[in-house]
């Protein structure tokens, strides 16, 4: 498999939080994965994703880039966005944590990240951004599995 | 995402057929909570999600804040055949400590 990349930008609408998902799932259908696999690659860019609709623009219009990158048998995601930063990392990444607790939000969006993928990371500069790093590396393949 | 709602006895049975994600939880919770409050006679809330293509941590609010609005007004309430993924994702937030899987 030769390496593959693909680049999305789109607004940070809650509409577009499924297409996202969906394009990042398209893109690694090539590399077979199987269904569990790929159920956990578009629950992960879900939860980035929202962060940046529901934190990182707060509800105003902001682009949120997605890009991944693809090699043998591995998928890196990178979710960009350009909004307000997180205060502080540590604490953001701890189960439960939310700055919005009564907006029925669960704080579990970078637990789920974290247990899903292979690979995460966060950084942060706070007024400037938001760049997650995630990487999915997928079973080997096997016939008609 | 569609909201089937039908009352059996004094259960009030919630259905939601699609994707839980930010951009339909909303209109779920809505429907959800409609339904729930004009039916407070009811004993329990069952919430089956056999329908649920997609769920991320928007699913874990949501069912938590059903569960508020539930047991306030004197409901139990649990989860129903939810699929590997809503699974997933309600396990890794151990919800069903809170919310038992029927």
């Amino acid at each position: 498999m030769t390496k593959n990349y693909l680049k999305l930008q789109f607004y940070s609408l809650p509409c577009n939080q499924a297409f996202a998902r969906d394009a990042v799932a398209a893109f690694c259908v090539p590399l077979n994965p199987s269904l569990s696999e790929l159920s956990d690659i578009k629950t992960a860019v879900s939860e980035a994703v929202t962060n940046c609709t529901v934190h990182a623009y707060r509800g105003n219009l902001g682009i949120i880039t997605i890009e991944c990158e693809s090699d043998e048998r591995s998928l890196h995601i990178k979710v960009i966005d350009t909004g307000r930063g997180i205060e502080d990392i540590n604490k953001a990444v701890q189960p439960f944590f939310t700055t919005l607790p009564g907006d029925e939000r669960s704080g579990m969006g970078f637990t789920i990240m974290q247990t899903f993928m292979d690979d995460f990371k966060v950084n942060s500069i706070k007024g400037e951004g938001t760049v997650v790093y995630m990487t999915k590396n997928l079973k080997v393949e096997t016939e008609n599995a | 995402m569609q909201v089937l709602t039908r009352k059996t006895g004094g259960v009030l049975q919630i259905k939601l057929v699609g994707e839980m994600d930010e951009y339909s939880a909303p209109s779920a919770r809505a429907e959800c909570d409609r339904f729930i409050l004009s039916n407070t006679a009811a004993k329990k809330v069952v919430i089956d999600l056999s329908e649920v293509a997609f769920m991320d941590s928007t699913g874990i609010g949501f069912l938590i804040g059903r569960y508020k609005k539930a047991t306030a007004n004197g409901m139990s309430i649990s989860v129903a055949r939810p699929n590997f993924t809503a699974d997933k994702v309600l396990s890794v937030a151990g919800i069903y400590s809170l919310i038992p899987k029927e």
